[in-house]
């Protein structure tokens, strides 16, 4: 046998370096991107919503990716256009895990959509993102799911809480609830009642209506004859136009000392701009006003970036509403990632309900039933709103925050008929 | 406080009618007429509202906006029907389901250029009138659906009177009935055809400013008004203008009296039972086919 040189063994060596390297090296490409699968409302009737989510979400993804990715990973999104429409749902998610074998999900835009996929993805066990569903892990439990919305524990019954809690501190007797006949605005009034009953408040009369309704003048008739002390309203976005416009031309009953409650819509922008000072007096809810008391750390920072690209992208020109929320969303998803130092949803999940975690809406902690231990949802009421002017609403002072208390910024003028004027 | 409520109810309803008969006329001169199977007139009545909301950001009352731009959508039919004519009626498809497939297609195109331009945002015009009303006695009119009434009232009566009492007129009912004998008389059934749907589109630019004035829209509200419309103008008689009228007027009186005493939910079911009522008692509608 020949002798091995020293040439031949530093070959050799080198060799068995480069083969006992290459599986790591191999592995890692082959890991490729971190890949979040959703669908969002590009086009129907909640698109606005869903857009300047969308555009959110494209905001962190960039932040994320620039500041090198998640455990070393680029973030990338699978994300499907569900126009709105429940039924593309299910298919897209199917698509999504079984197709497209994302790696984390979110959750449609919207309780309506979101319904009709939880029991799929409780089923496959995948962790998950909601985005500003209401209620759907209450019957659940899934330990994998986390919602962005500040709605707090079991939002299903419990999110407009904060409305009954102002107006039992106001010392109101008597409501009406007016709701649209859709998912959302239906549960909300449906939970609304409950808790004025549990409060000992007599609901004189519930008006639902067909959604897309532009005439309420007859609802609103019936309004003012029941004389109650105020009204609960859960509805859309075109027919919250229409019901403040309804306002302004029929007027309302004088015996009204607080209106609105559930009203989609006049946290955009648009109608931010449109319905002006017929704004006035309308108690709402909100997630994020221009307040002193609403200054968390980043968000201001966010909102800036966000306004900037928001004609560009057609999408919501304050970003008030929803944006915040599902830039937060990422940010929870990138602060589980790195303390499990892995995409593992279940040692993500773990973290996630062991920890709080801070973001641009604040710092964030979850209850057991993947929602906010502490609702943060805020109640405000809309002051001197000048006609067409958008800018009013990026410094404090024309959405008064009334409840919870904590946040608190002023008091609720009342009656109704004359906070308007 | 019920005969109030009663009066203030039948009053919206017929306030109501209006928008409902704006939208609807120019499907009766397609759909009615000329039995072009047109579902996306709806969307170009977004269109029309979108065309007013982009004359009235320059601070130009939108009804009148609206109306400025009836030249440009009467061109626009009269092309789109041009169309329709070389890719179907010329080649004896027009009855079948490829034609119907075109215009769902064109409103689909329509409906995607919309939001590239203008995105999804709901979209509104402002003017003086808006958030204010007319009290006559205890009846409370709004401004916003006041206005559209007599739009949808007044384009009635003129397309009425051009239907029975003009040249064009008399050859748009006569190639509803009997193209062949037109053309023996020495008269274009396509031009009598392309002049009827430029005159529907026409009608769409001011129903879409009416719409707007109303309500808020967004490139998606044309799919509301899709079966409404096309109920009205069934319900009517096909090709009847005064028929659309008393229709949308019905459809809105009983819409508003159950949205009032029974509740709004039931609203557009008993407007629908009140179709297939009619249609089981008088198949060819309420006025029957324009003679």
């Amino acid at each position: 046998m020949r002798p091995i040189t020293r040439r031949t063994f530093g070959k050799l060596a080198a060799a068995a370096s480069v083969t006992a390297a290459a599986p790591i090296r191999l592995a890692k490409s082959a890991e490729g991107p971190i890949r979040i699968g959703f669908s969002i409302a590009q086009t129907g009737n909640i698109a606005s919503g869903g857009k300047a989510g969308l555009a959110a979400l494209e905001l962190w993804r960039g932040d994320v990716n620039a500041a090198g990715g998640l455990v070393g990973r680029q973030v990338e999104f699978v994300v499907y256009d569900d126009q709105s429409q429940a039924s593309n749902v299910p298919g897209i998610y199917a698509k999504l895990m079984d197709i497209d074998k994302v790696d984390l999900l979110l959750l449609p835009y919207g309780t309506n959509l979101t319904a009709v996929v939880m029991p799929m993805v409780v089923q496959r066990n995948r962790f998950v993102i909601g985005q500003f569903e209401i209620g759907q892990n209450d019957k659940f439990g899934f330990d994998k799911f986390f919602e962005v919305a500040p709605w707090g524990p079991k939002p299903g019954a419990n999110w407009c809480r904060g409305y009954f809690d102002l107006a039992k501190r106001q010392g109101y007797k008597t409501l009406v609830v007016v709701n649209s006949d859709a998912e959302f605005s239906a549960n909300a009034a449906s939970a609304g009642a409950k808790i004025a009953e549990e409060y000992g408040m007599k609901v004189l009369s519930v008006q639902h209506y067909p959604p897309n309704t532009v005439d309420f003048s007859g609802i609103l008739r019936t309004v003012n004859a029941a004389a109650p002390d105020y009204v609960f309203v859960a509805s859309y976005p075109a027919e919250s136009a229409a019901l403040i416009r309804g306002i302004s031309e029929i007027g309302i009953a004088d015996s009204v000392q607080m209106f609105g409650g559930a009203m989609v819509g006049v946290q955009y922008a648009q109608q931010l701009a449109s319905l002006g000072s017929a704004l006035n007096g309308v108690t709402n809810y909100d997630t994020y006003v221009a307040a002193p008391t609403m200054n968390f750390p980043g968000v201001g920072e966010f909102l800036e970036r966000y306004q900037k690209g928001a004609e560009r992208d057609k999408v919501d020109a304050l970003g008030h509403f929803l944006p915040p929320f599902f830039y937060a969303g990422g940010q929870l998803i990138a602060a589980a990632v790195k303390a499990a130092g892995t995409v593992d949803e279940d040692k993500m999940a773990k973290w996630l309900h062991a920890n709080a975690t801070d973001t641009i809406v604040g710092p964030i902690k979850f209850g057991p039933d993947g929602n906010w231990v502490e609702s943060r949802i805020i109640w405000d009421q809309y002051r001197d709103v000048a006609d067409n002017n958008l800018d009013q609403f990026r410094k404090p002072g024309k959405q008064v925050i009334l409840q919870p208390e904590a946040l608190q910024t002023w008091k609720l003028a009342a009656p109704y008929s004359k906070a308007r004027n | 406080m019920t005969l109030n409520l009663a009066l203030n109810a039948i009053i919206s309803g017929l306030l109501l009618a209006g928008v409902y008969a704006i939208a609807s006329l120019g499907l009766t001169i397609t759909f009615g007429l000329l039995q072009i199977p047109n579902v996306a007139h709806p969307t170009f009545i977004v269109l029309g509202a979108y065309c007013a909301q982009l004359l009235n950001s320059f601070g130009l009352d939108p009804i009148i906006a609206g109306l400025l731009f009836t030249p440009l959508f009467y061109l626009g039919g009269v092309l789109l029907y041009q169309i329709y004519f070389q890719t179907f009626e010329r080649r004896g498809c027009s009855d079948t389901l490829q034609s119907f497939t075109f215009f769902f297609g064109v409103a689909l195109v329509l409906q995607v250029s919309l939001i590239l331009v203008a995105g999804v945002d709901l979209t509104s015009v402002n003017a003086p009138y808006i958030g204010k009303s007319l009290r006559i006695g205890p009846a409370t009119m709004p401004y916003r659906l006041v206005i559209p009434f007599v739009i949808g009232m007044t384009v009635g009566l003129g397309m009425w009177l051009m239907l029975m009492r003009t040249r064009a007129g008399l050859a748009l009912r006569a190639v509803a009935h009997d193209a062949n004998a037109l053309r023996i008389c020495g008269l274009s059934p396509t031009r009598a055809k392309a002049n009827g749907f430029g005159l529907a589109m026409a009608t769409a630019s001011l129903a879409g400013a009416a719409l707007i004035v109303v309500s808020p829209v967004d490139p998606f509200s044309g799919t509301q008004y899709i079966g409404r419309t096309f109920a009205i103008v069934v319900l009517a008689g096909m090709g009847s203008v005064p028929g659309t009228l008393v229709a949308a007027l019905a459809i809105g009186v009983v819409e508003s009296l159950v949205i009032t005493f029974v509740g709004a939910t039931w609203a557009p079911g008993v407007a629908f039972a009140a179709l297939l009522g009619t249609l089981a008692i008088r198949p060819s509608g309420l006025f029957g086919i324009a003679r």
